[in-house]
């Protein structure tokens, strides 16, 4: 698949307005199945401002009365989702910035260096992503155990700072850049390092956002590693808050769908701001391979 | 000239310095966290290691030769299999059907793919919250409602042994769907437009142009798609967590749910290895068979 990939998003022709028989039956059939998609949003919302009264009714009440804010009140103050945002959103930034630097830097080696062992480093580096991630849990509870980092911030971020799909992409993106310009740089007196983070990196914009989007986006949604190496409600990232608060407050779905709205508010407003980039990133990322 | 040998060692040598420099960070991190442990875990999984007790017997293979008579696990095993063939069964043909009617120059076409993608950017969590409620098994369950409408009486969903799976199904496909449209629509945009033309002055239909061009030269898509999604499948956790605690009867059971329950619940982390390394073999089994099987059917020329 080494075909450069078409967007999908282009403008070549132009667009149609006729609407004939055949347009109006996709449209419809588009319509109806993006409102049963867009469904469980409308529940989640509608829920989270029901006055508490309306949320068991039978029939189902559509519009609530009137919108219930203090819902989100209540929710809030049930739980330190405060806390749990600030320990989510430190986290994922950190997590992002680190995988962009040892991603570029390692992308870059294996991309644009000479060095002994390269091609078998690199078909090691690949080949373990045929592990699922499931295989180091335990040795890596484990490690985590032994240097005394259960329930820290180290144990939440080190593990995670680099990221073979990161390094993959990255390879793949620097490798494609020409050699004219890194034989110039190297006439100019340049070194790798400047070569790399002034002309490959602003080059590559990309490669950079498309990684930094997919491991942020990653960060913030985990589960499971989050769920095993914190124990206390301070450490916990949001994605671990909203299990304990389900189990906490699970009779209550008015109080459930505020935090849930709240939980994936960041990420949704992320994704509307830079949705152009979370498209192509799914697009390429699935194209290169 | 002695001199210029060395000055180039040294320099090859400075050059192989430099590029391991670069490295370092990221193969520091994976060595430690990623390449030493699935090792570590194969060595792990030959003990008896329990957190609470500070002996640790090696038993060799005793922990497999248990899990082939755990009843539990081998359900797990069962419903991990349930789920991944019955949703990237449901979800690649779905997604490749609606890529196709959006894969055409209209107005609107960009608010349904945002609109089919959102999903997939909601953590599974919070996800899995909603549906949850959506699924409430009462006469006020959203779900229940609506088939009330069709004249159908109220479904326990997730508390019935039967259709606790499905229902997590559906929200697994719901969850995939706008990923694997977005990765059709790329394959698409992909086929040259001439091919089409070229089969339309032949006469052929709508049918004939889908059947002849479009599936044969979506394939490397498809194939791709397949495999990472039964990747992903089989590593399914966060749903029967949010959703079913793994019940009901551990219908909804999976085999992360279980290397989870084993390893971090009751803390035996010899046999939670075994179990995660058992989930790595079944992986890479289903690889190599969808490799064997559909390689060959998949045409990267055009």
């Amino acid at each position: 698949m080494a075909r450069t990939l078409v967007l999908p998003q282009p403008t070549a022709r132009p667009i149609t307005h006729r609407l004939s028989m055949r347009n109006l039956a996709v449209h419809l059939i588009l319509l109806i199945s993006a409102a049963i998609v867009l469904l469980p949003y409308y529940l989640m919302v509608s829920t989270s401002v029901k006055p508490v009264q309306e949320v068991f009714t039978d029939p189902f009440r559509w519009v609530p009365s009137r919108l219930a804010w203090e819902n989100y009140v209540e929710a809030w103050n049930h739980a330190p989702f405060g806390r749990y945002f600030l320990n989510s959103t430190f986290i994922a930034v950190t997590e992002t910035l680190g995988v962009l630097v040892t991603s570029a830097l390692a992308g870059y080696a294996f991309a644009r260096m000479r060095f002994f062992g390269r091609e078998a480093l690199f078909l090691i580096v690949l080949g373990t992503l045929m592990v699922p991630g499931e295989v180091q849990l335990v040795p890596n509870y484990i490690t985590i155990t032994r240097l005394g980092w259960l329930n820290t911030y180290y144990a939440l971020i080190v593990p995670w700072l680099a990221s073979v799909f990161g390094i993959f992409f990255m390879r793949q993106f620097f490798a494609t850049i020409p050699q004219e310009l890194q034989d110039a740089a190297v006439i100019d007196g340049a070194s790798h390092w400047t070569f790399l983070w002034r002309v490959v990196a602003p080059l590559s914009r990309p490669a950079f956002i498309t990684v930094g989007l997919l491991t942020f986006l990653g960060s913030w949604n985990a589960l499971t590693w989050p769920l095993i190496v914190t124990n206390t409600p301070e450490m916990r990232p949001i994605m671990v808050g909203l299990l304990s608060f389900q189990n906490e407050w699970g009779t209550q779905p008015r109080l459930l769908m505020a935090a849930a709205t709240f939980s994936v508010l960041p990420i949704l407003v992320l994704f509307f701001v830079l949705q152009r980039y979370f498209v192509q990133g799914i697009a390429r990322a699935g194209m290169k391979f | 000239m002695l001199a210029r040998v060395r000055s180039r060692r040294t320099r090859r040598l400075l050059d192989n310095l430099e590029a391991y420099a670069f490295l370092l960070p990221a193969l520091a991190i994976l060595a430690v966290f990623h390449f030493f442990p699935i090792v570590f875990a194969f060595f792990v999984s030959l003990l008896r290691w329990s957190m609470i007790d500070p002996v640790r017997p090696f038993v060799g293979v005793d922990n497999y030769r248990l899990l082939f008579q755990d009843e539990k696990f081998l359900q797990a095993v069962a419903n991990t299999t349930y789920f991944s063939v019955a949703s990237v069964g449901v979800a690649i043909p779905l997604a490749l059907f609606f890529a196709v009617l959006m894969n055409r120059q209209l107005v609107g076409m960009a608010w349904y793919r945002t609109a089919f993608f959102v999903p997939h950017v909601t953590s599974l969590a919070a996800a899995a919250m909603v549906w949850h409620w959506l699924y409430h098994p009462d006469q006020f369950g959203l779900l229940n409602y609506l088939i009330g409408k069709l004249g159908l009486p109220p479904q326990r969903w997730l508390l019935d042994p039967l259709q606790a799976m499905p229902a997590i199904i559906a929200v697994a496909v719901w969850s995939a769907l706008g990923r694997d449209i977005v990765i059709f629509l790329a394959g698409l945009q992909n086929i040259p437009q001439e091919y089409y033309e070229a089969a339309q002055i032949d006469g052929a239909n709508s049918w004939q142009l889908f059947r002849h061009i479009t599936l044969p030269l979506l394939s490397p898509t498809t194939y791709f798609i397949l495999l990472v999604s039964m990747i992903g499948a089989f590593k399914v956790f966060a749903l029967p967590l949010f959703m079913t605690g793994g019940g009901p009867l551990n219908r909804t059971l999976t085999i992360v749910y279980s290397v989870y329950q084993q390893g971090f619940q009751y803390f035996r982390m010899g046999y939670a290895a075994a179990q995660a390394y058992v989930l790595f073999a079944i992986i890479f089994l289903v690889t190599m068979l969808q490799r064997r099987i559909l390689a060959g059917r998949v045409h990267y020329e055009i």
